[in-house]
């Protein structure tokens, strides 16, 4: 065994959350959150490649009022996961690290998350009248 | 045999228990190079998906059918079912302690995974060629 005790995780009942645990943790559920999309995604390209019945279904799914709520959380993880996976990214290449920075990056995450899933149904509906 | 700091235990000594040293580099270098990868082929799929509400079949065909699309498509369904596979492999290794019930959600995956990235390139094979 090693001479020194290895590093532990922390323990998350006394563990105060802050801004960089949480969009530590929420990356992690917006990444699993995000792999049960790839199910209806799959469903909704096999729908097209099989007839107009099998398209309308699945457009009728999407329409509905659990599909539309779906996606749109899907909207949020996926724009969360993609801003924060960019600080990661960032991290990877060895900048960010000093606290104050980080703590900017993470807020920066949450309102661009917020900013881009209401542009992207804004977009979404507006092509909806317009197309 | 003393190493080089004067320490009597041996190098492989050392080391042990400091944790594996089997394929986690190339898990973690697989998992950044579909990261990079999936940002501008997301954004792509976003933008493309956002003007496909309630639009019927015809229409959406039209935009999935182009060979451009199928490309693209591809690359993203193969580089986003990659990066799912991997990262939902980390969660099940971090959370489940059974070793036979890790194994087979490891496995189920896996199979699950590239099975849907078959099925979603096929239907976009069938879509491009014979217009859906």
């Amino acid at each position: 065994m090693a001479s020194h005790p290895r590093p532990i995780a922390p323990h998350l009942q006394i563990y105060r959350p802050q801004l960089t645990s949480i969009t530590s943790i929420l990356h992690r559920i917006t990444g699993i959150f995000l792999s049960l999309g790839v199910l209806p995604l799959i469903y909704w390209l096999v729908a097209a490649a099989t007839s107009t019945e099998a398209f309308d279904q699945a457009q009728a799914l999407a329409g509905s009022i659990i599909g539309r709520t779906l996606l749109f959380f899907w909207t949020g993880a996926f724009f969360y996961h993609l801003l924060n996976g960019i600080r990661h990214l960032a991290w990877d290449a060895g900048w960010g690290y000093e606290l104050t920075t980080a703590y900017r990056t993470g807020w920066t995450v949450f309102i661009g998350t917020v900013i881009l899933t209401i542009a992207a149904w804004a977009l979404g509906y507006w092509a909806r009248g317009n197309v | 045999m003393a190493n080089a700091k004067g320490n009597l235990r041996s190098d492989l000594g050392r080391v042990r228990g400091l944790g594996s040293a089997k394929e986690g580099v190339r898990h973690w270098w697989v998992q950044r190079v579909t990261a990079i990868a999936l940002i501008p082929l997301s954004l792509w799929f976003v933008a493309g998906i956002v003007f496909l509400i309630d639009v019927d079949r015809a229409t959406a065909i039209q935009w999935l059918g182009s060979p451009v699309t199928l490309g693209l498509m591809s690359l993203f369904l193969i580089a986003l079912i990659y990066h799912t596979v991997l990262g939902l492999q980390v969660v099940i290794e971090d959370y489940i302690h059974s070793h036979a019930v890790k194994l087979t959600l490891l496995l189920a995956i896996q199979f699950a995974g590239w099975g849907l990235a078959a099925a979603g390139i096929i239907a976009m094979l069938l879509i491009t060629i014979y217009g859906g």
